[in-house]
């Protein structure tokens, strides 16, 4: 049991390893050199050789890489480019907007999917099955800016109650952020939902299906509780691992819907980011983003065997 | 069990024979589809993509890329069935065209996707150990950048051609289709008729082609169509954020990104590409549901 949570940890810390490399090879190949970037095109070739040497451009590769991880593994991500602040600080504020989104689209999309998937599942193949796989069809197959247009349209446009676009800045409190939160999570939490529902509802036949269950439908439960005893808990499990497989995608989602409201969080930064070359910036964005994502499949993982201890084996594979 | 003697009329060489693949993919393919309504109607809504976007100089008398600025933001009427946008282009004209320019790329790219995948995926599981190891473990590192970031660096450093799209959309989506290709894969490479292949002293290339291929043929089918609707989506969503097709260039998601600002004046001009791309995707989908129900691929456990 701990050799495997051991290997676990170390696989997980590999993988990170192997991003982060990545992560710094990709944004050095963007073009453009990063000193004539913040001088501008007029710098002379002086002024540019001394700001290289004061960044420690000239320094090779695998010595500025080193040197990142470094300060990385301190929260050290160096300064921005565009704003010359610290970017640790800066990417946290940023991120700290987008949790708020992030943690109420979870909390709709999986509540909401889980019970909608169970439904579906229960009632296979009759009317409420075929709504339900029908609607979760359309919606993992529009994509989240056509969500979030339509949503405008609706709560914005046609029966003005919510704010279309985010007028605050970064800087913004969790009371002025509030209201702006609900039309960008929603937008996400059908896209999400989607996929949560059609996993609920496979895992629900499965198990309905399984011979415990008949056992316990035969001992006379009720199906209330046959639903909340069996059905629930292994619905849930593998919809654990779908949610930890779509933070990454969660995070790509979470920069159009940002940009299509406005609303000043990571997604958003990436996108400046990206058009500003501002390099610091995206690998902290993308190295931060690859510790979510380990860190959710490790605990999707570690759920799993919570759940279900016939993965607790050495030789138990969890996919 | 080895006691039981093989019946004299069966040649011991059959045993050892090629793959047991039943006679004709394309009849057997042909047969699913019919079995399965799904993927009928997913399938037909797809081909009705494809002749639309083959036609679509026949079906409009106007240019998908030059408007009339004094026919700018019209709502619908005979002469513009969906309006027109705020440079006077007509929106249907750019709605049909688009669907040139999303099955173009999309195809493409799902198809180099698919061929490469398949191929890591097979050698990966074929191979196994340290190759099996190295792949995996590059493809998780993948796997852990958020996709549109890659995509953002990928088109910011080499510019925003079709080909580039093609090339970024394989990268993020490579890593997908090799989990699943290589799980597929190595449900089939215990079996008897693999094993009695590399008996033969076949070459890996040879046993991955003539054994192994043949029967995931039905993975990769279906995770060719459901691949194609996340490559549409993905490609769509790129655009919308102005890092996909240049503007004039007739695309659903830069259509939606261009008229949205309008869209209390013209509505349609913003619903018509979003019909578009969500008929098309809705088609993909229902063909990669039916493909996977039909042929028994749990599309859905393969993890989206």
């Amino acid at each position: 049991m701990f050799s495997f949570l051991l290997r676990r940890v170390v696989a997980a810390l590999g993988t990170l390893l192997l991003s982060s490399v990545m992560v710094f090879l990709a944004v050095q190949a963007l073009p453009g050199d990063v000193a004539t970037q913040v001088l501008g095109r007029d710098a002379t070739p002086d002024a540019v050789a001394a700001l290289r040497e004061q960044m420690g451009l000239d320094q090779p590769a695998w010595e500025r890489y080193a040197d990142w991880i470094k300060g990385a593994s301190h929260g050290d991500f160096g300064t921005s480019l565009v704003t010359t602040k610290p970017v640790g600080g800066e990417v946290a504020q940023y991120l700290g907007n987008s949790a708020l989104i992030a943690v109420v689209t979870v909390l709709f999309a999986v509540t909401g999917s889980v019970v909608l998937g169970v439904v579906a599942g229960l009632y296979r193949d009759r009317w409420p099955d075929h709504l339900i796989s029908t609607v979760s069809l359309v919606g993992m197959s529009v994509p989240e800016f056509v969500v979030a247009t339509v949503l405008v349209l609706a709560f914005s446009v046609t029966v003005p109650v919510l704010p279309a676009v985010v007028l605050y800045g970064p800087g913004a409190g969790v009371g002025q952020l509030l209201p702006a939160v609900w039309l960008p999570a929603a937008s996400l939490a059908i896209v999400m939902a989607a996929y949560i529902v059609r996993m609920a509802r496979t895992s629900v036949i499965d198990v309905m299906a399984s011979e415990y269950v008949t056992t316990a439908r035969l001992k006379g439960l009720t199906t209330w509780r046959v639903v909340t005893r069996h059905a629930l808990p292994s619905a849930l499990l593998p919809t654990l691992h779908v949610i930890a497989l779509n933070v990454a995608w969660l995070v790509g989602g979470v920069a159009v819907v940002e940009n299509v409201f406005n609303y000043p969080g990571i997604g958003k930064l990436m996108l400046t980011s990206v058009q500003n070359r501002d390099l610091p910036v995206i690998q902290a964005i993308a190295l931060i983003s690859a510790v979510v994502y380990v860190v959710c499949n490790l605990a999707a993982d570690l759920g799993s065997m919570a759940l279900n201890p016939k993965l607790r084996t050495r030789g138990g594979r969890i996919r | 069990m080895s006691s039981v003697k093989e019946p004299l009329g069966v040649a011991p060489t059959s045993a050892a024979g090629p793959a047991p693949v039943r006679p004709g993919f394309a009849a057997r393919t042909w047969r699913t589809v019919r079995s399965s309504r799904p993927a009928v109607v997913g399938l037909a809504i797809v081909a009705v993509h494809v002749v639309v976007a083959l036609l679509a100089p026949l079906l409009t008398p106007y240019h998908p890329t030059t408007g009339d600025a004094s026919h700018a933001l019209l709502g619908p009427s005979a002469d513009h069935w969906a309006g027109t946008d705020q440079y006077g282009r007509d929106v249907l004209t750019r709605v049909l065209y688009g669907g040139r320019y999303a099955l173009g790329v999309s195809v493409t790219a799902t198809l180099i996707t698919i061929a490469l995948g398949t191929v890591l995926g097979c050698a990966a599981a074929l191979r196994g150990g340290w190759l099996d190891d190295v792949v995996m473990r590059v493809l998780d590192a993948v796997l852990s950048i958020p996709a549109i970031l890659v995509l953002l660096v990928i088109v910011t450093a080499l510019g925003t051609g079709s080909s580039v799209i093609v090339l970024a959309i394989a990268v993020v989506c490579v890593p997908q289709v090799v989990r699943v290709v290589r799980g597929a894969a190595l449900a089939v490479v215990p079996q008897d008729y693999v094993t009695a292949a590399r008996a033969r002293g076949e070459g890996t290339w040879a046993i991955l082609r003539r054994e192994v291929l043949p029967n995931i043929s039905d993975v990769v089918c279906v995770e060719f169509a459901m691949r194609a609707s996340w490559v549409v989506l993905l490609i769509s969503s790129l655009s919308f954020l102005g890092f996909g097709a240049d503007p004039p260039t007739p695309d659903w998601g830069l259509m939606v990104s261009e008229n949205r600002t309008a869209i209390t004046v013209v509505p349609m001009a913003s619903l018509a590409p979003i019909i578009g791309l969500a008929t098309m995707v809705v088609g993909l989908n229902l063909a990669a549901d039916g493909l996977s129900k039909a042929w028994g691929v749990d599309r859905i456990r393969e993890g989206v």
